[in-house]
């Protein structure tokens, strides 16, 4: 696997094995010696075209962790890439030797433009595009489901319920086709102007009632970080209605069985999307997904920068 | 030294010598003595593109009315419309008057300007309709091609204008408000690869309301480029109802789907977009049913910068010219209905007609030497285009049946034998 | 292609039994053993080993681990590998003797790995070496200490060796 740009790069057997090797590493992170040599000698770049200091320093961690060479470029605000056009800084970085560029971008498909470019010989890692995808949030949160759910490489009859803007959502998208990969259920919940009743020829269930899509008792429930700026629009409703109908907390916190888990990508609106309650409750995943990130983002690392590229 | 073009066969199935004396065909028929001999080749009226973007001025780093003219030639067009949305726009009698001859320097087929609809396309007033139909250029379409003429007043009061000289408004349907930010075709696909979709209905319903207007001012009405299989219903609607309404459709319509958009290759950014399957199906079964009227090109070249970029900032257009007529040929045969009669109607007769280009779109004794003849039997294969100074092509690796074999615009040979000819 | 077969199910054994052997004659004895094997064939022959070994000694418990390399090794860039599974016991290596296994040793650079790879788990007293083949061209200054069977080949050689836990049949095969 030379670049990791989609889950779709993924068959069933990569994701499988990418999981596995995700989980040693958990395992690895856990030993005093955190250092591995893997990638000594390797150069990292993160090329953040928007903001993520959460994304950024997990893969700055991840690299560091196996040897890499980490270089951060921060796209929206550096002043070497002002109006410089994304060719101009691919070709800059690979004639500074990137054998890897995480790259996070504010527009959806720009992370397979570089990758199918003849602008680099490295790889490319899809840290977030747009509304499009993120697939190493999927990855670490199907991770997170098969520690907390004792799943194995079984997902078959896990169901997952993902609530929140799905529209705008790259986390959703990498988590339907991963879970639809693996076998999992997945429905979706939110208002109709952010779950279009299209998103159903994803392969899942659109449900437009919390309360209802809680009835059908998810295994997972995975709340969506409400983008603060996308709330001036009229395709969302106001505030206290958001809380009212699309928060998990109260009474739904209360109608969840005690296996089920919560799970947020982050960072957090408590008391928006998630109460502080819900984000603090036992059944609550949201630290075990940031540190399986780190796990994750190591594994994807090594698996491409391996494998006679 | 007159020119003898042997053993033609003629749309109407007719067999056909063809004899040249300076610009001008002298004699059809059986002709004694030697010549080109075009056995098993078509002869048609010289090729007439209504809908053209050839950057000059303003944009000539992707093309000039020279390379755009040689690129015409080459795809065996002997006349183009030049689209408006040029720096400066095309709105004023000097710009058109200007590239009407630019067009005549570069001397590789007709290159009638078509103005600006809306002063500088800010659909905010009228241009200089009237003086840009009484300058040299005798412009008699007008567009605001890249921008919808949105505002329905405006467009009602264009129509007015243009009635009376016959003049024609050439509307890019698109509803501005309901495709801000737009990327590609709305439905499932754009919301699996997270793109801001167009809606069908944002163009379908620009098309109702402008042939209502036209019916109301009795104005000739064009709509660019048609996408949907909605807005050939429309358009068939409007033409039962009698509106004098026309509608054009772009090759890549014809035959490339939204599929290709997964690839984020910005060569298959378009605007409007590529659309579905059902789609390029009812668009063929419009142009098998006269629904649609003419193959427009909306060759759009972009130098290599405004497309070696992300797929969101990324210029919209693809190229035309060099292939349109190899992929119309294509598509017609695999309706199993290609008609050479049908064929020269939408590339050259029904163009030409549209746009008041009387030199161009028929082939009789007396006429200009306007002169397409098309071959059957051999292979295009796209990526050998090379006449634009632009590379936008989304044809690349694909091969389409039939090419031109020779083009004469006003009787001097602009490519012969599959060549451009390099003039004086 | 011809296919060698040049251990087969019993000499495989014999050959096991004898390491087992050797192995406690070296140590003068069961005391501070800790057989680990190096994935994939070398798992699972150092199980057999200790099982071997309890066999021997009955009233002993050998304990015994597995240790990934993958993320050890020095040539990341040539085949993409899984990350295998790596289970120290709790009680560590410290100060034990470590007996690493592995099936076939050829350039020595799986077992350089698999010196680095262990030291993150601490400092143990000695490491030896045991291999169920020896088929020599080593590219590093690494010998085994206790050796199933010498088996000369040439470089183009390919030596498979299967075991039932993984193949379904246990064997030695050289092709060419
Ligand atoms: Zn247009």
């Amino acid at each position: 696997m030379k670049h990791l740009v989609s889950i779709k790069d993924l068959n069933i057997d990569s994701a499988i094995s990418l999981l596995a090797s995700s989980q040693e590493l958990a395992l690895v992170n856990q030993r005093q010696v955190k250092k591995l040599p893997t990638l000594r000698g390797k150069t990292v770049v993160n090329l953040f075209y928007e903001n993520s200091t959460r994304t950024r320093i997990s893969f700055e961690i991840a690299a560091k962790r196996l040897s890499a060479d980490v270089i951060n470029f921060d796209a929206s605000t550096s002043s070497l890439s002002k109006g410089e056009s994304l060719k101009d800084t691919a070709l800059t970085l690979e004639a500074l030797g990137a054998d890897v560029i995480v790259m996070r971008h504010p527009m959806s498909g720009a992370a397979q433009r570089l990758a199918s470019s003849d602008w680099i010989r490295g790889s490319v890692i899809n840290a977030g595009d747009g509304s499009h995808e993120h697939p190493t949030q999927a990855l670490l949160d199907a991770l997170t489901m098969q520690q907390r759910l004792d799943l194995g490489s079984n997902f078959k009859g896990l169901k997952v319920l993902i609530v929140g803007d799905i529209l705008h959502s790259r986390v959703a998208r990498s988590n339907i086709f991963l879970l639809k990969l693996l076998g999992a259920e997945v429905s979706v919940a939110g208002p109709e102007t952010l779950v279009p009743i299209e998103i159903s020829k994803l392969g899942v269930t659109v449900h437009h009632d919390f309360d209802q899509a809680l009835a059908d008792q998810p295994n997972v429930v995975m709340m969506l970080r409400v983008q603060a700026e996308r709330m001036s629009k009229d395709l969302f409703p106001s505030a206290s209605s958001y809380v009212k109908f699309w928060s998990l907390g109260g009474h739904r916190l209360a109608g969840l069985g005690p296996e089920v888990v919560i799970m947020h990508p982050g960072p957090m609106n408590r008391g928006f999307e998630i109460s502080a309650e819900a984000a603090d409750d036992p059944r609550s995943a949201v630290l075990q997904q940031v540190t399986n990130g780190l796990a994750v983002r190591m594994a994807v690392l090594q698996t491409t920068l391996s494998g006679g590229n | 030294m007159p020119i003898i073009l042997k053993n033609l066969t003629l749309a109407d199935g007719s067999r056909s010598d063809i004899r040249i004396e300076g610009d001008t065909i002298v004699e059809m028929g059986t002709i004694s003595g030697s010549g080109i001999d075009c056995d098993s080749l078509i002869g048609l009226p010289g090729f007439v593109d209504p809908h053209t973007h050839l950057r000059e001025p303003g944009f000539e780093a992707s093309e000039t009315v020279l390379s755009g003219s040689r690129a015409a030639a080459a795809g065996g067009y002997t006349a183009v419309c030049a689209m408006a949305n040029t720096l400066p726009v095309a709105d004023t009698a000097e710009i058109v008057d200007a590239v009407l001859d630019a067009g005549a320097e570069a001397g590789y087929c007709q290159v009638q300007p078509i103005g600006a609809v809306t002063n500088d396309l800010a659909g905010k007033q009228l241009s200089e309709i009237s003086q840009m139909h009484q300058s040299r250029a005798n412009v008699k379409m007008f567009s605001d091609d890249g921008i919808c003429v949105s505002d329905p007043a405006l467009m009602q009061e264009a129509l007015a204008q243009v009635k009376v000289f016959g003049g024609v408004i050439a509307q890019h349907a698109q509803d501005p408000e309901r495709t801000q930010g737009a990327q590609m075709n709305a439905g499932a696909l754009a919301i699996e690869l997270g793109l801001t979709g167009w809606p069908r209905l944002a163009e379908e319903d620009i098309i109702a309301r402008d042939a209502l207007l036209a019916e109301q001012t009795g104005a000739r009405l064009h709509i660019c480029h048609l996408t949907t299989a909605g807005g050939v219903e429309v358009v068939r609607w409007a033409k039962q109802r009698g509106i004098t309404i026309t509608a054009e459709v772009t090759p890549h319509h014809l035959l490339l789907t939204e599929e290709l958009v997964r690839s984020y290759d910005p060569v298959y950014k378009v605007n409007p977009p590529l659309r579905t399957d059902a789609d390029t199906k009812a668009l063929i079964a419009g142009v098998l049913d006269g629904t649609i009227d003419v193959l427009g090109t909306d060759h759009a070249p972009h130098s290599a910068e405004k497309k070696e970029a992300e797929w969101g900032h990324a210029a919209f257009g693809m190229l035309g010219l060099e292939t349109a007529a190899s992929i119309l040929h294509q598509v017609l045969a695999g309706t199993g209905s290609l008609t050479w009669q049908l064929f020269e109607q939408l590339i050259s007769s029904r163009p030409a007609a549209l746009t008041g280009l009387s030199d161009h779109g028929q082939l009789a004794v007396g006429r200009k030497a306007n002169i397409t003849v098309f071959n059957p039997h051999e292979d295009l294969a796209a990526s050998t285009i090379s006449q634009s100074l632009s590379s936008n092509n989304p044809y690349a690796g694909m091969v389409f049946k039939g090419r031109v074999q020779h083009t004469l615009y006003n009787g001097i040979f602009t490519v012969r034998d599959q060549k451009l000819q390099e003039l004086k | 292609m011809t296919d060698r077969t040049v251990l087969s199910e019993l000499d495989i054994l014999r050959a096991l039994k004898r390491i087992a052997h050797e192995i406690l004659e070296a140590n003068s004895g069961p005391e501070n053993l800790l057989i680990v094997g190096i994935p994939t064939r070398g798992a699972p022959l150092a199980e057999r080993i200790s099982k071997i070994l309890k066999e021997i000694e009955p009233g002993h418990s050998f304990e015994s681990g597995v240790l990934d390399i993958t993320l050890y090794r020095d040539d990341q860039d040539a085949a993409s590998r899984q990350l295998g599974h790596t289970s120290i016991p709790v009680s560590g290596v410290h100060d034990k003797t470590v007996v690493l296994v592995d099936d076939v040793l050829f350039s020595g650079r799986t077992i350089r790995a698999a010196l680095d790879a262990l030291t993150e788990f601490g400092r143990p007293r000695q490491v030896k070496l045991a291999v169920l083949v020896d088929r020599g061209h080593r590219e590093l200054p690494i010998r085994p200490d206790f050796v199933g069977k010498n088996l000369p080949t040439a470089i183009s050689e390919h030596v498979a060796v299967n075991l039932v836990e993984i193949d379904g049949v246990d064997q030695v095969v050289i092709s060419e």
